[in-house]
């Protein structure tokens, strides 16, 4: 699950982490009373979306007065933001954060994830911030700087050293970095984030380090234990019809083609979303119904692809090892009937009584293609969509 | 011979009384598995469907001598029940429950770290010796025996290398299921040096998908190592990056993990590399020159 940055601002905050002062606007005049009651003569106006680049879109703008920080506000609340994370439909925005203008001195990179291969959290830093890290590491990689932490002593002062002199920090400084590790390492651990980033992490003309920016994303997986995180999940940041999907528990991604797919398992729908380009076509979606699926589950299915305005088709795979194909094919027709389907439906099932699943569809009167395998599945879904 | 599983084997259920567990141990023995008890705190000394349940592992590897166990119990106490398993010396430890947290794995991982038991998932089907044995969900009836051995991330695509082996004639050794979480227990490498050092498998069909790069570090084991034929498969070919696609580790982050990268690498590496998931079957047979 994704926040915006003044949330993970203030749970990194919790754990000791300095930010700049500021607080979340939903209004203009917010905005304005905010960078009233911030003082200076400087306030930043930040959009507060899901997506990175939002400096180069438009999204992040310097006031020099508390006035100029509610107009910039005014502009920004509603517009759509494009970035390079978007796409190109952007994002609305609905909240924007404004914070005290800051001197800087240098710009660093911090971030913590799980690295697969060592089975450990990993800790990675440059003296390169500010920018975006993978170009970093395309370009610069000797700039990137690691240190795998065990879970067993969390970070050691001596890795925190290693990272502040290896990015040319200066002792001071470098004593504050060795307090930011530990206190991202323990709110990575406690939260059960997956993510933690802060690009960047600024060193002030005063000496001092604070995140400029963060990002935090958490473990879906572990919600059930953090209420209060999940309360932090903005459904105006998602599609609908995504959102729709979850409380279904169907994994269902919305993407741009025109052919819906329902597979059952998340390798064999990604693998379906393949094939179906392959032969030609674009996917409207990843949807994986899960391994027992049941009637009603394929009719929630069938609601939300037909939800789509673009699907012209729609091509059903699924191989039925524990769920019967003849309760598949029952389950299907139901969803078609009830919900008055009128798109052609390209069937393949293999598996658990599936010449019985067959001639249900064959006989239901509706319009259902069968086919034997994969490939002639995608062909023909693909053709249907064309309207041949 | 086969490996990791066999008709010797004997499988204890954790989560035995549960829905799932109750269906997929009978599903075992009625395949031929040596299903011999089943574990579930605070019902020990009772029977479920004629097999005993103990209250802790330990307990149930005293009395039934127990080899192996899989698991079936919820997310919240998954990691939990891997690590019991693993203290009462189990060889091998399938877990089949999804959605466990990562950081719960990261303790397993931790814990397991020297220690002799294998563990084969979390978020998988399992693992099934074909004519012989099978802990997890692996539907026995599509497996054939054979020469043919299966390493991969997803479940149904697994049961669809299956099948089309066995339209093509080709049975299977051993079909793993490791699972598309972030942190699993058994990798691809370690499945392939199984398979490897298994007499009776002739080649291997290897199912990875985006995320990681677990399939690439496969690559430059194969290559070295691996001189049996591989078939490949990359799931996800199409699949945007930043999102998850249904499982916790397929995604495509910082411009990492794509399929076409593991591609490239198992290609390099000698793999028979297809593009689509409808040739795994016709490549293996061509891969054997038959």
């Amino acid at each position: 699950m994704k926040i915006h940055e003044y949330q993970a601002k203030s749970v990194l905050a919790r754990f000791g982490v300095t930010v700049p002062r500021g607080e979340v606007a939903f209004t203009s005049q917010e905005a304005g009373e905010i960078a009233r009651r911030l003082g200076g003569n400087i306030a930043v106006v930040k959009a507060q979306i899901h997506a990175g680049g939002r400096g180069k879109g438009g999204g992040v703008k310097i006031a020099k007065s508390a006035d100029e920080a509610e107009q910039l506000a005014k502009q920004m609340l509603g517009m759509t933001l494009v970035t390079h994370q978007t796409g190109p439909e952007g994002r609305k925005v609905g909240r924007v954060l404004i914070e005290e203008g800051l001197q800087i001195d240098r710009e660093l990179y911090l971030s913590i994830v799980i690295d697969r291969a060592s089975a450990s959290p990993v800790i990675i830093a440059s003296a390169s911030g500010g920018m975006d890290i993978e170009e970093v590491a395309a370009k610069e990689p000797e700039k990137i700087l690691r240190e795998e932490i065990d879970p067993g002593t969390g970070v050691i002062p001596f890795q925190a050293r290693k990272l502040a002199f290896g990015m040319g920090l200066a002792s001071g400084p470098a004593n504050k970095l060795v307090k930011i590790l530990d206190s991202i390492y323990k709110a990575f651990i406690e939260t059960d984030a997956s993510m933690i980033e802060i690009n960047p992490l600024i060193l002030t003309k005063g000496g001092d380090l604070l995140a400029l920016d963060a990002k935090v994303s958490f473990d879906d997986n572990a919600l059930y234990r953090h209420p209060d995180l999940r309360d932090l999940r903005d459904l105006g940041e998602e599609d609908p019809l995504e959102v729709e999907a979850s409380k279904f528990s169907l994994n269902y991604i919305r993407l741009d083609g025109n052919i819906g797919c329902m597979v059952n398992g998340a390798g064999l729908a990604m693998a379906t979303m393949d094939i179906i380009k392959l032969a030609g076509g674009e996917p409207a979606n990843f949807l994986d119904v899960g391994g027992g699926a049941n009637a009603e589950q394929i009719k929630n299915a069938f609601r939300i692809l037909m939800a789509d305005a673009n699907v012209k088709a729609v091509l059903i795979n699924i191989f039925g090892g524990i769920l019967r194909c003849d309760v598949l094919a029952q389950g299907v027709i139901a969803a078609v009937n009830d919900l008055g389907v009128r798109v052609p439906i390209v069937i393949r099932m293999e598996g658990t009584n599936v010449e019985e699943g067959k001639r249900l569809l064959r006989e239901s009167g509706l319009n259902f293609s069968t086919a034997d395998s994969m490939g002639e599945a995608a062909d023909t879904v693909v053709s249907l969509a064309r309207g041949k | 011979m086969a490996v990791l599983l066999d008709r010797n084997s004997r499988l204890i259920v954790q989560g035995l009384t549960g829905r799932e567990g109750t269906f997929h141990a009978k599903a075992a023995a009625a395949y031929g598995t040596k299903v011999v008890g089943g574990v579930t705190p605070g019902k020990g000394s009772t029977t479920h469907e004629g097999w005993p349940i103990f209250n802790t592992v330990h307990d149930a590897v005293r009395e039934t001598g127990a080899d192996a166990s899989v698991i079936f119990v919820p997310p919240p106490f998954a990691a939990d029940a891997i690590m019991e398993a693993t203290d009462a010396g189990l060889a091998l430890v399938v877990c089949i429950t999804e959605g466990i947290p990562t950081i719960d794995m990261l303790k397993v991982m931790t814990f397991m770290d020297g220690k002799p038991t294998r563990l084969i998932g979390p978020n998988c089907p399992g693992i099934i010796t074909a004519g012989q044995a099978k802990a997890g969900i692996i539907p026995g009836h599509i497996c054939k025996e054979g020469r043919i051995g299966i390493v991969s991330k997803s479940g149904t695509l697994t049961y669809e290398a299956i099948h089309q082996l066995s339209k093509q004639g080709m049975g299977q050794t051993t079909c793993i299921g490791i699972g598309g979480d972030p942190l699993i227990g058994t990798t691809f490498i370690d499945a392939l040096r199984l398979f490897k050092e298994d007499a009776e498998t002739d080649a291997v069909i290897m199912i990875g998908e985006i995320g990681g790069t677990a399939e690439q570090e496969a690559a430059a084991y194969i290559a070295k190592e691996f001189k049996k034929p591989v078939v490949g498969f990359i799931a996800g070919q199409t699949a945007p990056p930043g999102r998850r696609m249904g499982h916790a580790g397929a995604i495509i982050a910082g411009g990492q993990g794509t399929a076409a990268e593991k591609m490239d690498a198992l290609t390099k590496a000698g793999v028979h590399v297809v593009k689509s998931p409808a040739d795994m079957g016709a490549k293996m047979r061509d891969a054997l020159g038959r």
